[in-house]
């Protein structure tokens, strides 16, 4: 076939699925029971059973997967190219872990089945719970939250027990304005007022303003460490220090863990109550928005609040223990994102410490790589050495009419996905960047020097940056209209 | 390391090239007292194929449903999964990828979550649907929480005990810190939930009132009933359910004036996975919209006019409104999502239905077949789609040890949740569950 050829088919329009037409099709065949199928009317009560579902499509096996096939070949993966989404974390995900996931006796477990039937699954989860307890430095863990956001929700409930156990639940939490957005919802979510606190001249927490708003009314500090401008809080000790003699708590937000492990333990750091993103820092794949998975990791002092079940080891053997009367409850159905467990476990076995540790300080040099290659091009408004993210900005573009979204636009032009654009809030025109330690030194230097390149079409070609993206099938897509009338579902 | 590109030398030239100064100057802004001391104490590095083996030896410690029969249900189903579900979600445009925040480089996730979004539509009969919630559980305390938002003077919801108890609790933990009081509704005699309770009961101060369709003892809630006492007061009505094939089957909550339908979308496209990754179906009224939580996809065109997809209505979401969002959820379970939909356009419109009607042939003749044996009876005289309660008198302990023996597990004895159904078993049949399994089931039984 002719590239043209290919080409046509690969930039032609997929119709939505609905909009293949009634062709009295099927894609599906079950096994004969071998008995007489009943009749629905003798068994569901009069007005209870469903006319035909409009609209429904009827296709064979061939036509659903060219459809899903097309729609694949409209997105940009890991897999597709370097994808530098700041706080993130998009990194490699390890094709074995994916082969694992699938053994039978993970994916066909049924979550009731008796204990002495699941006894790797249950294993495999305490063993998890104790390389998690490890690289975080708090002794016990939760693999039950389904996402960052999850774990973050049940942390603070669990902030908010001990507190109560304590005498009083007290009404606010100290957030700084670097933190992600979940932080204050969950926060609102769990009942207590959000203090907002200002990062410094350096990005980071000044103890000082944190000795100003620290009263017995605050449960606690919000934290993301490293923070979302990539820089390390190097006043930890301090503030825990400031926050726990007023008896409040540290949470700290593990989304950007990719930078940390074997460096430093937030458990050292007199963190009390951690959450992980294994979507992030344990390679499990992002699924174009999830599953994730966000176990939580606590000290000591918090595990009596933690959500049932936890596992414990017995012996030789593995159990479900619900005992625990001060627990939090439960935060969703069953035990978790188990598979997602299962490939985070796997992960974890194939770096061990040397893996993991080099994962880290890979990753942190090549986001230090970035900053100094490009800060002579985009402006750098921390300028001093990064974590494993880096956050610039459009200030010096901004003259040629140019924003932070038509440098993303552009980047797609030259083949990459943008980097997180307009976060942290506190970087007018903010370009977060994060590489991971999975990026070759050649792809890096390819986005670097397209990066630089867009910064020298700012100047002499701006229009050519606010028409972009021009080398794709999409141009850029009409948002407002998207929300001024929204239309969220198929109709004829 | 395999999946760490960068060598000494690699690291060595970026440092130099760029002048970054050495890693241990970087790292200088972590104080030296939080500093690693030693090595983490983790079980050495294991190459792959040390991993497969270790990894199946795990695997193999646990029962799984192709080798053995399972007669268990209860939030999560045993459902044939066709081979493309999981060729299709492989591709890794797809499962590498995350959030479509770049929609021009990601309109596979947008237009497959909004054909998802439509299917959860077409199925619950509501007008709009998001694009997916961590789990059925989860999205029933979502729920709650809207509802609540909704009825801003009312701050008491009633939830049915035929609500599955783990969902009960999910609930409870997410509303325990606001200021809503969650109520639980007794079940009748038929293993319903208790209208004449409901209707002495409901007041100006309830805000919603949830049940589970069908219920947790698989049986088909008397919906027209209930909606005919929510109605006239005001009152939200939230319908839950577990099992979603039922409603291909069934009346969609819609047409009972239901205003938020969840519901546990596994049974689609995910296997059981021993309790997740599964996914919540979030569907409402369209007059609701703003107040739904979670993320939607939504219909525009690009500059050309072509028809394309974004993310939309975001001013709701916790990056936006932060402590003012509807939610914090800040992500989707978009991959399963893209099972359940894969799934559902396998089945098509014939075959959701024949799915449907053979899962309620099977768990008929189950029933028959248990409830003729000596000691064992239907304890619930209602109708149900793919799950049933039987009552025995007989040790359920020797029951499913004998089961056991048979390469069978039995259903799930309801005690522990229900310390009034001691001697209660919840029974589920699917379309995995062979004519043969289930004599076997009966000949078992009827030997203890």
């Amino acid at each position: 076939m002719a590239a043209d050829q290919i080409n046509k088919i690969l930039k032609a329009a997929e119709p939505v699925i609905f909009e293949r037409g009634s062709q009295k099709r099927v894609g599906i065949s079950l096994p004969d029971h071998g008995l007489e199928n009943i009749d629905a009317r003798a068994v569901i009560p009069e007005g209870y059973l469903r006319g035909e579902i409009k609209g429904f499509p009827e296709l064979s096996e061939v036509d659903v997967v060219r459809h899903y096939t097309r729609l694949s070949q409209l997105n940009y993966g890991v897999d597709s190219g370097f994808y530098p989404l700041g706080s993130c974390t998009m990194k490699y995900n390890p094709k074995i872990n994916e082969t694992v996931a699938r053994y039978a006796g993970f994916t066909n477990a049924h979550p009731y089945q008796p204990e002495e039937l699941s006894q790797g699954n249950l294993e495999l989860m305490f063993e998890l719970q104790g390389l998690l307890a490890e690289i975080s430095g708090l002794p016990h863990v939760t693999l039950q939250p389904a996402a960052g956001a999850h774990g973050e929700m049940t942390g603070m409930m669990m902030i908010r027990a001990c507190h109560e156990k304590r005498g009083n639940a007290r009404s606010k939490v100290l957030i700084p304005d670097t933190a992600h957005g979940t932080n204050p919802a969950t926060s609102a979510l769990c009942g207590y007022k959000v203090v907002p606190v200002k990062s410094n001249e350096r990005g980071v927490i000044d103890p000082q303003d944190i000795e100003r708003v620290m009263d017995e009314e605050v449960a606690a500090i919000m934290l993301t460490n490293p923070n979302t401008l990539g820089l390390f809080e190097e006043n930890i000790i301090e503030i825990a220090r400031i926050v726990h003699e007023k008896g409040g708590l540290i949470y700290c937000d593990g989304a950007n863990m990719n930078a940390l492990m074997g460096i430093a333990k937030p458990g050292k750091m007199g963190v009390d109550v951690l959450h992980l993103n294994l979507h992030k820092t344990f390679s499990t794949p992002h699924g174009g928005g999830g599953p994730g998975s966000g176990p939580v990791c606590v000290s000591a002092e918090l595990a009596p609040y933690l959500p049932t079940p936890v596992v414990r080891k017995n012996n030789t053997t593995y159990s479900f223990d619900y005992n625990l009367p001060d627990s939090i409850g439960k935060v969703k159905g069953f035990y978790g994102n188990f598979g997602i467990l299962v490939r985070a476990y796997a992960y974890i076995l194939s770096m061990g410490d040397k893996g993991l540790e080099r994962a880290s300080r890979t990753a942190v040099i090549k986001a230090n790589y970035i900053k100094e290659r490009l800060k002579k091009y985009y402006d750098l408004p921390y300028d001093r050495p990064c974590m494993h993210e880096c956050v610039l900005s459009d200030k010096t573009q901004a003259s040629q009419g140019v924003k932070t979204l038509d440098i993303a636009k552009r980047l797609i032009d030259y083949g990459f996905h943008p980097p997180t654009i307009y976060f942290p809030l506190v970087v007018h025109g903010a370009i977060m960047i994060e590489p991971t330690e999975t990026e070759p030194k050649r792809a890096i230097d390819e986005f670097c020097d397209a990066m630089i390149a867009i910064a020298k079409e700012a100047e002499s070609l701006p229009d050519l940056l606010k028409e972009a993206p021009q080398n794709v099938r999409f141009r850029r897509l009409d948002e407002v209209k998207a929300a001024r009338e929204p239309k969220l579902r198929w109709e004829k | 390391m395999r999946y760490i590109p960068g060598t000494d030398d690699d690291l060595k030239a970026m440092i130099d090239e760029a002048g970054t100064g050495s890693l241990d100057e970087i790292l200088t802004q972590v104080p030296s007292a939080i500093r690693r001391e030693s090595a983490l104490d983790l079980p050495p590095a294991l190459d792959e194929l040390s991993l497969t083996r270790h990894m199946k030896r795990l695997s193999s410690k646990n029962a799984e449903s192709d080798s053995t029969a399972t007669f268990l249900g209860a939030g999560a189903y045993d459902h044939f999964i066709p081979a493309v579900v999981d060729q299709l979600i492989l591709r890794s445009e797809f499962f590498t990828a995350y959030t479509p925040y770049q929609p021009e480089i990601s309109q596979g996730t947008l237009q497959a979550i909004f054909e998802f979004q439509t299917y959860v539509c077409m199925l619950t009969g509501m007008d709009v649907a998001n694009a997916s919630m961590y789990d059925g559980a989860s999205a029933l305390a979502e729920a709650v929480l809207m509802a609540r938002r909704i009825k801003r003077k009312a701050n008491k919801i009633f939830i049915s005990r035929a609500v599955h108890p783990e969902y009960r609790e999910t609930v409870l933990t997410y509303t325990n810190d606001l200021d809503i009081e969650i109520v639980e509704m007794p079940y009748d005699a038929e293993g319903k939930t208790d209208i004449d309770w409901l209707k002495t009961n409901i007041d100006a101060n309830t805000a919603a009132v949830a049940v589970q369709y069908p219920n947790f003892f698989g049986i088909i809630e008397d919906m027209d009933a209930i909606s005919k006492i929510t109605a006239p007061n005001e009152t939200l009505f939230i319908s839950a359910t577990t099992e979603a094939l039922a409603l291909g089957l069934i009346r969609p909550p819609s047409e009972f004036g239901v205003d938020i339908a969840v519901s546990e979308g596994q049974s689609f496209g995910n296997p059981m996975g021993f309790g997740g990754p599964h996914l919540g179906l979030f569907a409402t009224k369209s007059e609701h919209i703003r107040n739904m939580p979670g993320r939607l996809v939504g219909e525009t065109t690009d500059l050309d006019g072509k028809r394309g997809y974004v993310l939309t209505l975001s001013t709701r979401e916790q990056h936006i409104r932060r402590e003012k969002a509807t939610s914090n959820i800040c992500s989707n379970q978009s991959l399963c999502a893209l099972a359940f939909a894969i799934h559902i356009s396998l089945l098509g419109k014939k075959g959701l239905w024949q799915m449907a009607e053979t899962n309620l042939t099977l768990a008929e003749y189950t029933k028959k077949k248990i409830s003729a044996l000596e000691g064992f009876s239907i304890k619930f005289a209602s109708a149900t789609f793919n799950e049933f309660v039987i009552k025995t008198d007989k040790a359920l302990k020797e029951i499913n040890k004998k089961l056991l023996d048979s390469n069978i597990i039995g259903g799930l004895s309801l005690e522990s949740f229900y310390p009034e159904l001691a001697g209660c078993i919840l029974f589920c049949v699917t379309e995995k569950t062979r004519k043969q399994d289930i004599d076997k089931l009966a000949e078992v039984l009827g030997g203890c």
